[in-house]
């Protein structure tokens, strides 16, 4: 259990999706214009990572590792499939973004209106992918990943928020004319990742 | 797709080689067009890992391009994206292994990179907005094209972060030892991840300043 807090707010924190691993950039600063918008995307990052990192684990556990396929019988424990996991793994997101799309228009209309124009989007996030990948390379358990999982979606969307309070302020403000935009914003998501690791020491 | 010979062109005439060169300024995909930050700012801490990951992205958006150029016709267009993340999947799994087999210590310091070149923004973007229209050869060189112009942007930032954080370039130390007699210290600041986000931005600057064009109202 003290573990499972560790890992998530390492995810949120320290090891933020965004600030120290620069992943899913372009939709944040493509999204992160108005706060309103920045809150929907980030919900709908943070459920899609809940749904296809576990996913992706019990592909990875029970089908693509080394020895994974040793559940079939004694003939198929050296079988090692993992260099197929990047395929894998991403055929699983697009499928389930399409999959997830389709349900929650049928079962949860107000939520598609919410959310809807940012699901299909989140296929090329690589914040979804880069967790898939992460999740294989540090070999996490189960309740380890499913922390990570929220973690990540939970500092990436405290990033997209934050970003797009600072971009609504800075509006007005006097900047010189080729920063502006996209000069800027990169200039402040720097500052704001220095910022994120002061928590850097903390250790629970 | 016709066969007659009117409409070929030449490989190198005037019109592919404005493919070829515009994204290395005016539309560059980092700095104009904000497409592929995501994968690929971590790599830049040295220049050798750089210019490997800026070689790959470039292998996989040409091939990509061309497979995709080809299929056009064939691709029924509900299921183009699934269609594009496979071929753009098994591009990237060639490139892994050949990275895994040749050079094995760069690929372990890529770690996760290599695999985030298949959401690497600037291939889905050429190939939704170039490659599904246009003929195979045309899209071949607006891939590599592409690939350059993010690989020098990957390349220039390498080079500040290994210069002023390592006082190295390729692994060498260029910095004279009697700088570091005078007092002078590398700055451990460039080598942490938020100085490459800070450094892109005055990238971006001085081409703007440079570029009035681009400026953005």
């Amino acid at each position: 259990m003290e573990n499972f807090f560790n890992i998530l707010i390492k995810a949120i924190f320290t090891g933020n999706m965004i600030f120290s691993f620069f992943l899913g950039m372009c939709s944040y600063l493509a999204v992160s214009k108005t706060i309103k918008t920045s809150m929907g995307l980030g919900v709908a990052v943070t459920f899609m990572l809940v749904i296809t990192a576990p996913l992706n684990w019990l592909l990875n556990t029970y089908l693509l590792k080394a020895g994974a396929l040793s559940w079939l019988g004694e003939n198929y424990k050296d079988v090692d499939l993992s260099y197929l996991s990047f395929m894998i793994f991403i055929a699983t997101i697009a499928a389930m973004t399409q999959l997830v799309e389709m349900m929650v228009e049928k079962f949860a209309p107000a939520l598609y209106n919410a959310l809807g124009i940012f699901l299909p989007l989140i296929a090329v996030n690589c914040a979804i992918l880069g967790v898939s990948l992460f999740m294989q390379e540090r070999e996490y358990t189960f309740s380890e990943l499913l922390a990570f999982a929220l973690g990540s979606g939970i500092g990436w969307w405290l990033a997209i928020v934050s970003m797009a309070a600072i971009r609504e302020k800075i509006r007005y403000s006097n900047i010189p004319k080729p920063l502006q935009g996209l000069g800027i914003a990169f200039i402040i998501t720097g500052l704001m990742g220095i910022a994120f690791m002061s928590f850097m020491g903390i250790k629970i | 797709m016709s066969t007659t010979k009117k409409d070929k062109e030449p490989v190198f005439s005037l019109k592919n080689m404005r493919l070829l060169t515009s994204p290395f300024n005016l539309n560059n995909p980092i700095t104009v067009l904000v497409l592929g930050i995501c994968s690929a700012l971590a790599v830049t801490v040295q220049m050798k890992p750089a210019i490997i990951m800026a070689l790959s992205v470039t292998i996989v958006t040409a091939f990509s391009s061309l497979i995709i150029s080809v299929l056009r016709n064939t691709i029924p267009p509900s299921i183009r994206i699934i269609v594009q993340l496979i071929v753009v999947a098994s591009l990237v799994i060639i490139v892994d292994q050949v990275l895994k087999a040749y050079v094995y210590d760069v690929s372990k310091k890529l770690s996760i990179f290599v695999g985030l070149i298949i959401t690497n923004c600037i291939i889905m973007g050429r190939l939704e907005a170039f490659a599904m229209q246009n003929k195979p050869i045309p899209s071949f060189i607006d891939g590599i094209g592409n690939g350059i112009g993010y690989g020098m942007i990957l390349v220039v930032v390498a080079f500040f972060r290994e210069l002023l954080g390592s006082g190295k370039l390729l692994g060498m130390s260029v910095i004279p030892h009697s700088f570091y007699e005078m007092g002078y210290r590398d700055n451990g600041m460039m080598i942490l991840p938020p100085m490459a986000l800070i450094t892109i931005g005055v990238i971006i600057w001085v081409q703007r300043s440079r570029n009035k064009s681009l400026i953005e109202k």
